[in-house]
């Protein structure tokens, strides 16, 4: 059945979960998240090595199969976000890049304006930009036509769980963007996942929600349900919602009713 | 000679990139170095000779969202 594929920077995805690696209990449960999740792309940071001890290499833990979406976060200016795309593709993580720029460290908001200033060099590079930003319309039209890739609005701050807070933004997104929209952060429960589908997203990304649950992997088959049950409910073109009841039975034909 | 890893000075007799990796024992396959704020790959470690005041930046991949 799936034709409905998700194009995103040149290449054709079947499932729209995108995940995390971060905050995992131990780096194992990340091949078993994603084979039960089958999301097909996950992001990874870059960061100085300890240089005191051994750390695991994250990448052997993701296969080969699933795209790495390498991000910029700790960059706090389009500079520094730059330079860690350069540094990202040099080491063989390919074209994706996710553009995460931030210098509020209270609730970790995205600085939109340094955000399209990295986008803007970086899609010139032939990187495929997907930008993490704030949902505003404006903004997100500069960013299509400096070449992102996709855009990726928060539904809440990172790692906050609180879901779709940004709803009615996010849906401006969706109405008048010509590229994916991928409702990143916040999103903290399957449902919330599945309604930000329903609303038209084109794909959801869920590190914190999946890595954090008590299991990560019946956690990642969960949010997989609940994106496919929302995209399904979105090209199926769900019912309008009314203030008056509307009876689904038939209102005549019961017994002991008077004829005319 | 003095040469900066991941911000911190350090005093080091002069060597080779390669040499610096195998003294420190760092897992090479998963090393991404960038000295004076360009990338060096792999296979030029060996040839890479570390001078005076480098500015070397060790990195590696991490878990991330």
């Amino acid at each position: 059945m799936n034709d409905d594929v998700l194009l995103l920077g040149g290449k054709e995805f079947s499932n729209r979960l995108l995940t995390g690696t971060g905050k995992f209990g131990n780096h194992g449960q990340i091949p078993k998240m994603l084979a039960a999740s089958g999301s097909q792309m996950i992001t990874v940071a870059l960061r100085r090595v300890d240089i005191s001890e051994q750390s695991e290499n994250i990448l052997e833990y993701i296969p080969k199969n699933v795209t790495l979406l390498p991000n910029t976060s700790g960059a706090r200016s389009a500079e520094q976000a730059v330079r860690v795309a350069r540094i990202a593709r040099e080491a063989g993580c390919g074209d994706f890049i996710k553009i995460e720029v931030i210098t509020d460290m209270k609730y970790l908001m995205p600085d939109n304006w340094e955000t399209l200033k990295a986008t803007e060099i970086l899609a010139k590079e032939g990187f495929q930009v997907l930008p993490y930003v704030l949902p505003d319309l404006p903004l997100a039209k500069r960013l299509e036509n400096a070449g992102a890739a996709a855009v990726m609005p928060l539904g809440s701050p990172i790692g906050t769980n609180r879901g779709l807070e940004t709803k009615p933004l996010i849906a401006m997104l969706i109405e008048n963007a010509s590229v994916p929209i991928i409702v990143d952060a916040g999103i903290g429960k399957p449902s919330q996942a599945a309604a930000a589908m329903e609303m038209g997203a084109d794909a959801v990304l869920v590190n914190t929600a999946i890595a954090t649950a008590r299991d990560p992997e019946a956690m990642g088959r969960a949010f997989d349900l609940a994106v496919k049950a929302g995209r399904a409910a979105y090209l199926a073109e769900m019912a309008e919602a009314s203030t008056l009841a509307r009876a689904s039975s038939p209102l005549t034909g019961f017994l002991d009713e008077e004829q005319p | 000679m003095n040469i900066f890893v991941n911000g911190k000075q350090e005093c080091i007799e002069s060597c080779t990139l390669a040499q610096l990796i195998a003294w420190k024992k760092l897992d090479a396959g998963a090393l991404v170095v960038e000295l004076n704020q360009q990338i060096i790959k792999q296979e030029f470690w060996p040839t890479t000779e570390l001078q005076d005041a480098d500015r070397l930046e060790m990195l590696s991949f991490v878990g991330g969202g």
